[in-house]
């Protein structure tokens, strides 16, 4: 017990100290956090109203952002799975990273969902035994489920991965393969219930399509493991961490493949609404083309659409993909491209024509802005903090003392040019 | 609430004045089929020629009734014609081309109306009259399914004499102003 | 009948009562001032779903709910919780020939369900089509605002909730919020409510609407006569609907709905499925009735039928 609060003591001294790169960040962080926290005190008193979402679009940019974010924390699995499933060595020792990406976004949908419904004060309900879970027959009662499951299961094994480290020691196999090999089908199934809470409503004809849930999957496998390519390179730049190119590489190329299934499934889609070409096509007619003169979503699509296809093509091209400046390119395009194709570009859409062929263009207002911009300041500064303790532990430069219980912090300064960094204490 | 009241009142005092007729001497009554209505509520009395309705009074113009009043001194003229004279203001819109008032007014007993087998029967029963001609409307109107019912679903209903919706002259269903439309989503605010 | 449609076992109820009072007895323990409105607010905090309400916490709940209403609308308010009658399953008919469209349906409903009129929330819209198309509701116009109705070329189709046999929104709710009675009305439980809106995006009909904003109903116009999963005054950040006015049907006798009384043209039939001697029999039965959005398989008790 002892250890574990001093390991805990040593983490609050490490994440309090950094350099001024650091601090700016963290502090820009809170900054906007404290404004997403107003902005939520200003939804809670007057209620929902103060978002654009009505009757007719009765969700909008949150549970867009849900679930786009639902998919980047599934991603994680893209890197869990090479990692230790096929022991592939350049990918298993940043792999916890992914997990933690994992974490900070599922807190993330946490929130989302949070300050999206009316009645948070009534959230005890979504309990089981103590409210009334609706489980199974609500998918929404899977998501609470699932999703729990998949932040704790994720937290405890980066946790554990990054204690067993501190301490000098191997991981159990016997306590952690398990739920490595768990933590896949729970990624799986994350982004599968997500999809399937769509899928399953058949008054929504946008949504009720069975390819849902593999288009969801395929445009996750593209969105997280981006971000994870970018955050590699800032690493590996800034602190003792070895990153292999090979390892970017072939994460650069799963996500080529994945952004041709999601390209290939957006097709599919397409041509089933345009070709049969039923009442149905209302909703994506509205999407790419506009519909009896609404058409606000009609140049963010587009957008969307060239900026997939670019990225797809400079991943799939070996020359592009492996230079660095369109690499770098490609994933800030893919990352943009899905959150709109996820984001608003499915949420919205499903919506509008509503159910009674009424029209109204939903576009959000400064409130939802400010508090999601506040909840990504959120995810941003959880995933900074568990980086903070992460990276020295796996550059051996915070373990445990010689002593057994106190920890040694090496290097106070995080976020430095590696060519100033204080040699390497190694031991 | 009040009118609702009233109407039901006057409605029961109607169906008691009947039910006294009825009894002081009517031969075995006889059910009319598909009358789901005059089954439930307050105890339908039954004429030889069916079940009575519990309807409000008919929307007589006021002063007009009873018609006796003036006709019991004139001589009835039975020529078809457009009167000039009186009851100028009712314009004839209803099969104009086939009737005229003396087919549907009793031509001795102004106060009653006239079937086509010749029996005279009270403004109260007016629905008999329409349902002649409007059998399909007539059924449903017994069913409750024909126009407009207040009351009880499980319980005593009200019906409405045909005249109480449908002018006997003109019978169109008039155009009514309707209310507000609905506040658009963009403007809730 | 599916799992989570029926009562909860008992046992359930035990469990979760003992954790309850666990928490009643930390949170009492933190020594809380005896003041009426901090009572209220816990008790209406941890209050139960509705459905595992024992009797008598039951009435306290209606009581505690009467004292609420009548101290904030200045009148003595009622809040029943009539259960269903035995052998009843409400259906409504709706003549698409005689409808003009006057909206008096509308707006009688929203006087006898205590609907907030600022923001405004409707339960029953209704569309004007065009004869020529049909059904369309691509096409239909939800504003159409003329000097009179009907207008030439056009027929109109009310929608409201249709109280489904096989309902999607009960289906997708988290919490089991909302759920079908006995009776056949789709009800909501305005206190359990987490107001995720995952009903309204699953209701084909439209049929279901949110407090956005804390309901603005003035007390002049607020109807007395209350029914628990009815029309009582709602909270903020729930969603309510069409009830089949459950605060009339469910008497003894039971009255017609407000907006079948309304109607000027008697277009609005409504009665019990079960009774073969019922109006809404005789349509079904002796009309073209048709389902809206049947392909759905929602199986409405909500028919639209021709008289002519």
């Amino acid at each position: 017990m002892k250890k574990i609060w001093e390991f805990f003591k040593g983490t609050l001294v490490l994440v309090s100290k950094g350099s001024k790169a650091y601090y700016t960040w963290m502090f820009s962080l809170l900054v906007l956090m404290a404004i997403g926290a107003a902005t939520y005190a200003h939804q809670l008193s007057n209620g929902l109203i103060v978002t654009a979402m009505r009757d007719q679009v009765s969700w909008g940019f949150y549970i867009s952002n849900f679930t786009f974010l639902v998919g980047v924390a599934a991603a994680a699995v893209l890197l869990v799975i090479p990692a230790y499933v096929y022991k592939w060595k350049p990918i298993k020792e940043i792999a916890v990273l992914g997990e933690m990406l994992a974490v900070s976004a599922m807190v993330m949908c946490l929130l989302f969902v949070t300050v999206d419904i009316g009645r948070p004060d009534r959230f005890w309900h979504l309990f089981p035994k103590i409210g009334l879970l609706n489980f199974p027959q609500s998918l929404l009662a899977w998501d609470v489920v699932v999703l729990n499951t998949y932040l704790v299961l994720n937290l405890v094994i980066a946790v554990y991965i990054c204690y067993k480290h501190y301490n000098r020691e191997e991981p159990n196999p016997n306590f952690f393969n398990p739920m490595i090999l768990f933590s896949i089908p729970a990624a799986v199934s994350i982004h599968t219930v997500t999809a399937f809470l769509y899928n399953g409503l058949a008054a929504r004809p946008f949504w009720n399509a069975s390819i849902l849930a593999p288009r969801f999957l395929a445009s996750a496998f593209c969105s997280g493991p981006a971000f994870m390519i970018m955050l590699f390179q800032v690493i590996r730049k800034y602190t003792r961490i070895e990153i292999k190119n090979e390892a970017i590489f072939k994460v650069a190329e799963l996500i080529a493949y994945s952004m041709f299934i999601n390209l290939f499934l957006l097709g599919a889609e397409v041509f089933k609404e345009f070709y049969s070409n039923t009442i149905h096509v209302a909703p994506m007619q509205y999407l790419f083309f506009g519909l009896k003169g609404h058409s606000n979503l009609v140049p963010y699509i587009w957008t969307a659409m060239i900026f997939n296809v670019t990225a797809f093509l400079l991943f799939l091209i070996p020359q592009t993909r492996e230079n660095f400046v369109t690499l770098n390119i490609g994933c800030v395009l893919i990352f943009i491209g899905v959150y709109i194709e996820k984001g608003m570009g499915l949420v919205v859409p499903g919506l509008v024509p509503d159910v009674l062929g009424e029209i109204y263009e939903y576009a959000p207002t400064g409130t939802e802005l400010l508090l999601s911009l506040g909840i990504w300041a959120t995810g941003l500064f959880v995933y900074t903090l568990l980086l903070r303790v992460a990276i020295p532990i796996l550059t051996h430069e915070f373990y445990v003392g010689d002593d057994g219980l106190k920890p040694v912090i090496v290097d106070t300064e995080f976020i430095r040019r590696s060519g100033t960094l204080a040699p390497s204490h190694k031991d | 609430m009040k009118k609702e009241r009233m109407r039901r009142i006057l409605a029961q005092a109607v169906a008691a004045a009947f039910l006294c007729l009825a009894a002081s001497g009517a031969p075995a009554a006889h059910k009319e089929e598909g009358t789901p209505g005059a089954k439930k509520g307050a105890a339908e009395p039954h004429t030889p020629h069916g079940p009575q309705f519990a309807v409000p009074k008919p929307p007589f113009t006021p002063g007009i009734f009873p018609c006796s009043d003036c006709h019991k001194e004139m001589k009835p003229n039975p020529t078809r014609r457009t009167l000039t004279e009186e009851h100028t203001n009712i314009v004839l819109n209803h099969a104009q081309g086939q009737r005229w008032c003396l087919d549907c007014h009793d031509i001795a007993n102004r106060d009653k109306l006239r079937l086509a087998s010749g029996e005279r029967i009270n403004h109260e029963e007016s629905y008999r009259l329409c349902g002649q001609c409007h059998g399909d409307k007539y059924r449903d109107w017994k069913s409750g399914v024909h126009g407009k019912r207040t009351g009880m679903w499980n319980g005593e209903k009200q019906y409405l004499l045909c005249v109480h919706c449908h002018n006997p002259h003109d019978p169109g269903f008039k155009p009514l102003q309707p209310m507000p439309t609905p506040v658009r989503p963009e403007s809730i605010k | 009948m599916p799992k989570s449609e029926s009562r909860e076992s008992h046992a359930f109820r035990m469990s979760r009562r003992k954790m309850m009072k666990g928490v009643a007895a930390v949170m009492g323990a933190l020594a809380l001032p005896e003041k009426d409105a901090s009572a209220v607010v816990w008790e209406s905090f941890f209050q139960k779903h509705f459905r595992e309400l024992k009797p008598e916490e039951m009435q306290k709940v209606l009581a505690r709910l009467e004292k609420e209403y009548s101290g904030q609308f200045r009148k003595a308010v009622k809040v029943r919780a009539t259960p269903p009658r035995e052998g009843v399953l409400y259906g409504y008919g709706l003549d698409l020939s005689r409808c003009i469209g006057c909206r008096r349906c509308v707006y009688a409903c929203v006087g006898e369900n205590n609907q907030s009129r600022n923001p405004q929330i409707h339960y029953i819209r209704v569309l004007q089509l065009e004869k020529e198309r049909g059904v369309d509701l691509e096409e239909a116009e939800h504003y159409y605002n003329p000097k009179t109705v009907p207008e030439k070329g056009h027929f109109y189709m009310p929608v409201q909730c249709h109280q489904c046999e096989s309902p999607p929104c009960t289906k997708v709710c988290p919490v089991q919020a909302t759920w079908k009675e006995r009776d056949g009305i789709v009800v909501v439980d305005y206190n359990w409510c987490i107001g995720c809106r995952y009903c309204m995006a699953a209701c084909p009909y439209g049929a279901r609407h949110f407090n956005w904003k804390k309901p603005g109903l003035p007390e002049g116009e607020m109807n007395p006569e209350t029914h628990y999963l009815g029309n009582r005054p709602r909270p903020i950040g729930v969603v309510e609907k069409c009830t089949y006015c459950i605060q009339r049907v469910r008497n003894t006798p039971g009255r017609y709905t407000a907006c079948v009384e309304i109607c000027p043209v008697g277009a609005r039939k409504f009665g019990n499925l079960l009774d073969p001697e019922s109006e809404i029999r005789y349509v079904i039965e002796n009309k073209r009735v048709f389902i809206l959005k049947e392909d759905l398989n929602t199986r409405p008790k909500f028919y639209y039928f021709y008289a002519t």
